[in-house]
């Protein structure tokens, strides 16, 4: 397999076709984390398969492809030998229909769920519960189906898809910035970052220095908001209000802060390809300081009163455990793999320059697998996110007279391949692309870090009371939107 | 003495919502916030009541009488407690056992109406909630039966006059009294930390995802029953506190005082804790039993012992 790097361009006849058992063999050995593993269509008609693993300790990707032929319609699994594959295969199965042989629950990802047959339990205690794929609430779409004994979830069935959108075919027609911030709206610089460092790596720019801290910066408020958000749900769901409102408002301050720097909320219209469109000005920036610092403390305050509080721990502790092993057999990343004690984070395992630059590390964290990991995690990364925003912010001050972007010429290499990822507040995103040899996009695949922890979500609420499943549910707060594409 | 017994009416239509406002108020206050008006949940119900109703065409008859149901019994059970005026409308000995059965018929058809739509989410519910009823019913029976032991005729308007005059027992079987009653608010009318009114998750709820089918004025009733419930719980707890023979309107404004000061500490006590896990409801539920049978001792030495 060939070995590259984090966000390089590689001409795709550098990339080793291999038979699949060669390959099989080649991945099983290795026994690497599976980023990428998807198909695309040859110009006479093959399907190509195209397999991306991650060493996340050597900061490594390994590629390889292999082609089928038009009557090729099958291959031995990988699924049963190395689990992390069992998504990759479904969808690969579900986009190309080429079978996985002997995979264990090829179960649809995103389309023709009506035709799925759930698993089913018999006995006297036992009752199914069905909900959605329309909510109460405004949460986007999808079906979860509890198998339980009395109160006690035996099993968790997660159907998605309603939210399919053809997101990537999308891109392929028509590629934009404004396109990619709209994958997610939770995560609208994590996916616009991928996005925009992919083109610039397909056209070769190097950004100015000023452009990647900016983005950097917004990427760290993205996860701050986010999780004293989830902070806020988590103590909602337990109905411990004072967290809520406080958590919900020091949220807002980070948001708005946000909308200072670029008039959105969000982040939207902030990031273009070839650097960004706003400017971190040194005014703006001291505000932001003082409301971060502000923001912090609040969080602090009402994070320990929580933890002091019984009944809150009551209910946090214990409650939806995932193991370390069952975490990395499943394949889980980001931050509900790093709660489970899977020390994975992207931003460090594939560092850029300003991981040394701006002096930063890994965090130790007590690893305990539960709802109350995800919550002190929640709480260490904010931190975390704010010591980081601090240093970019006094880098930011000595490149003021920097550029802003750099024009994008928007020719991209012919016959590239390129990888670009990214450590959303959710986890890794990963965004892949390949052109052909006119220098058009051929192939783009996203890979949201829920396209990993759904199943996690699943195990872990596996024994736990049905009414804990919306607590559990928000400690990993996954994407629908992310997932479905 | 009829303007007063007017006022009890008005009480009855107005001080359960007043309840949920002023509980509503206390959690603002709590958060931070400032929060809706305590004339809120009335001007819900008022709106609730003019709105259109939609009915699942897989229920029966009993979903659509079930509402009326519980408010009529709700209502028929209150006639047997004395409000504001300080004596209730009915006397007859025994009341407690047609207060406690008439509670439970409505109860009853709450049941059987939310398992009547075939919803998972409202037989779960059901179960949560039938399950919880069969254990708190005893400690009521206990708490209040032993109460009612010591003036020998089964009247709640007797409780005024024998809490008075319990002697130096008085005040132990008064403070464990007003703390099994204080329980059962929580438990019957589905507070914090048994169930959570304010949440959208069907999975967790108890009281709330039985009225999930329930709409405009049938939802109405149900959230009015629920309040008067409440309501009912706390006048008894008011009557063991305030004294015997003061003053008509001394007593009216004790009693508002009193229900008023309940609404406050639940609102208290939802602002600082969070829900206790399902699995740990029957715990908390055994709390309460265990205070019922204290009363039950204590009284029993009050009467034996001297």
């Amino acid at each position: 397999m060939l070995k590259i790097k984090n966000n390089t361009k590689i001409n795709r006849n550098e990339i080793p076709s291999v038979s699949i058992t060669e390959l099989r063999e080649e991945i099983i050995l290795l026994n690497k984390r599976p980023i990428g593993f998807f198909g695309t269509k040859t110009p006479n008609n093959e399907t190509e398969l195209f397999v991306v693993l991650a060493d996340d300790n050597a900061g490594d990707l390994y590629v390889s492809s292999t082609k089928f032929a038009k009557n090729e319609k099958s291959y031995e699994c990988l699924t049963k030998d190395i689990p992390a594959f069992h998504i990759f295969e479904r969808e690969f199965y579900e986009q190309f229909g080429i079978e996985p042989l002997n995979h264990p629950w090829l179960k649809p990802v995103r389309i023709e769920q009506d035709k799925y047959e759930f698993f089913d339990m018999k006995g006297e205690e036992v009752h199914q519960v069905a909900v959605g794929p329309i909510h109460a609430g405004v949460i986007e779409p999808g079906h979860f189906r509890f198998m339980c004994n009395g109160e006690t979830v035996y099993h968790l069935e997660i159907m998605l898809g309603y939210q399919h959108r053809g997101i990537e075919e999308l891109i392929l027609n028509s590629p934009s910035n404004q396109l990619a911030e709209s994958i997610c709206g939770d995560s609208v610089i994590a996916y616009n970052t991928a996005y925009s460092q992919i083109m610039e790596t397909l056209q070769d720019l190097t950004i100015p220095d000023k452009a990647q801290l900016i983005r950097k910066a917004a990427l760290e408020m993205e996860r701050m908001a986010i999780h004293i958000g989830d902070l806020g749900a988590i103590a909602g769901d337990i109905a411990y209000l004072m967290g809520a409102s406080v958590f919900g408002a020091t949220r807002t301050l980070v948001i708005n802060t946000m909308l200072e720097f670029c008039g959105s909320r969000f982040g939207r219209g902030l990031i273009c390809t070839g650097g960004v469109n706003y400017d971190f000005t040194e005014e703006k920036i001291e505000k932001a300081l003082k409301t971060f610092e502000k923001v912090i403390k609040d969080v602090e305050r009402m994070v320990n009163t929580m933890l002091k509080n019984s009944t809150v721990m009551s209910r946090l502790e214990k409650t939806g455990t995932i193991s370390m092993e069952r975490a990395k057999e499943a394949g889980l990343v980001g931050m509900a793999a790093r709660s489970a004690g899977v020390d994975i984070d992207s931003r460090f395992d594939f560092p850029d320059k300003w991981i040394t630059e701006l002096n930063l590390a890994k965090k130790n964290f007590k690893a305990t697998g539960d709802v109350n990991a995800r919550f002190k995690l929640r709480y260490k990364e904010i931190q975390q996110s704010y010591t980081i925003i601090k240093k970019i912010f006094a880098k930011l001050k000595n490149c003021q007279n920097e550029n802003l972007y750099i024009e994008s010429h928007n020719n991209l290499a012919p016959d590239a391949f390129a990888i670009s990822i990214v450590e959303g507040w959710r986890g890794e995103v990963v965004h892949i692309a390949m052109t052909d040899n006119l220098g058009n996009l051929s192939r783009y695949k996203i890979k949201d870090p829920s396209f990993n922890n759904w199943y996690g979500l699943a195990l872990a609420v596996r024994n736990n009371g049905v009414s804990d499943f919306p607590l559990c549910n928000k400690s990993f707060n996954l994407s629908y939107a992310g997932n479905d594409l | 003495m009829i303007l007063v017994k007017l006022l009890d009416i008005i009480i009855l239509l107005v001080a359960p919502f007043l309840m949920a406002g002023i509980i509503k108020k206390t959690k603002a206050f709590w958060g931070g916030r400032k929060g809706p008006s305590i004339f809120q949940p009335l001007h819900d119900f008022i709106k609730l009541l003019k709105k259109e109703m939609v009915i699942s065409n897989t229920t029966s008859l009993v979903f659509k009488i079930a509402p009326i149901i519980m408010i009529v019994s709700v209502i028929f059970a209150s006639l047997f407690i004395p409000l504001a005026s300080g004596e209730s409308i009915f006397t007859v000995s025994g009341g407690l056992i047609i207060f406690a059965y008439t509670l439970s018929l409505g109860k009853f058809f709450a049941l059987i109406s939310a398992m009547d739509t075939g919803s998972s989410f409202e037989g779960m519910g059901a179960s949560r909630e039938a399950c919880f009823t069969s254990i708190v019913e005893p400690a009521f029976f206990i708490t209040i039966g032993s109460i009612m032991a010591l003036s020998g005729n089964l009247t709640f308007d007797s409780l005024q006059q024998i809490m008075s005059n319990a002697g130096h027992y008085g005040i132990l079987i008064k403070i464990f009294a007003i703390v099994v009653l204080f329980l059962m608010i929580l438990i019957e009318g589905s507070r914090v930390p048994v169930d959570d009114p304010a949440t959208h998750l069907e999975l967790t709820m108890i009281h709330e995802v039985m009225i999930l089918d329930n709409s405009g004025s049938d939802l109405a009733l149900f959230t009015w029953a629920n309040g008067i419930k409440m309501m009912l719980i706390s006048s008894l707890i008011a009557y063991i506190i305030i004294p015997a023979g003061l003053n008509d309107w001394v007593n009216i404004v004790a009693y508002l005082a009193i229900i008023a000061l309940i609404s406050v500490i639940i609102g208290t006590i939802e602002s600082g804790m969070a829900r206790i896990r399902m699995s740990h409801v029957f715990e908390f539920i055994f709390i309460m039993s265990s205070l019922a049978l204290v009363v039950f001792a204590l009284v029993t030495a009050k009467m034996f012992g001297g």
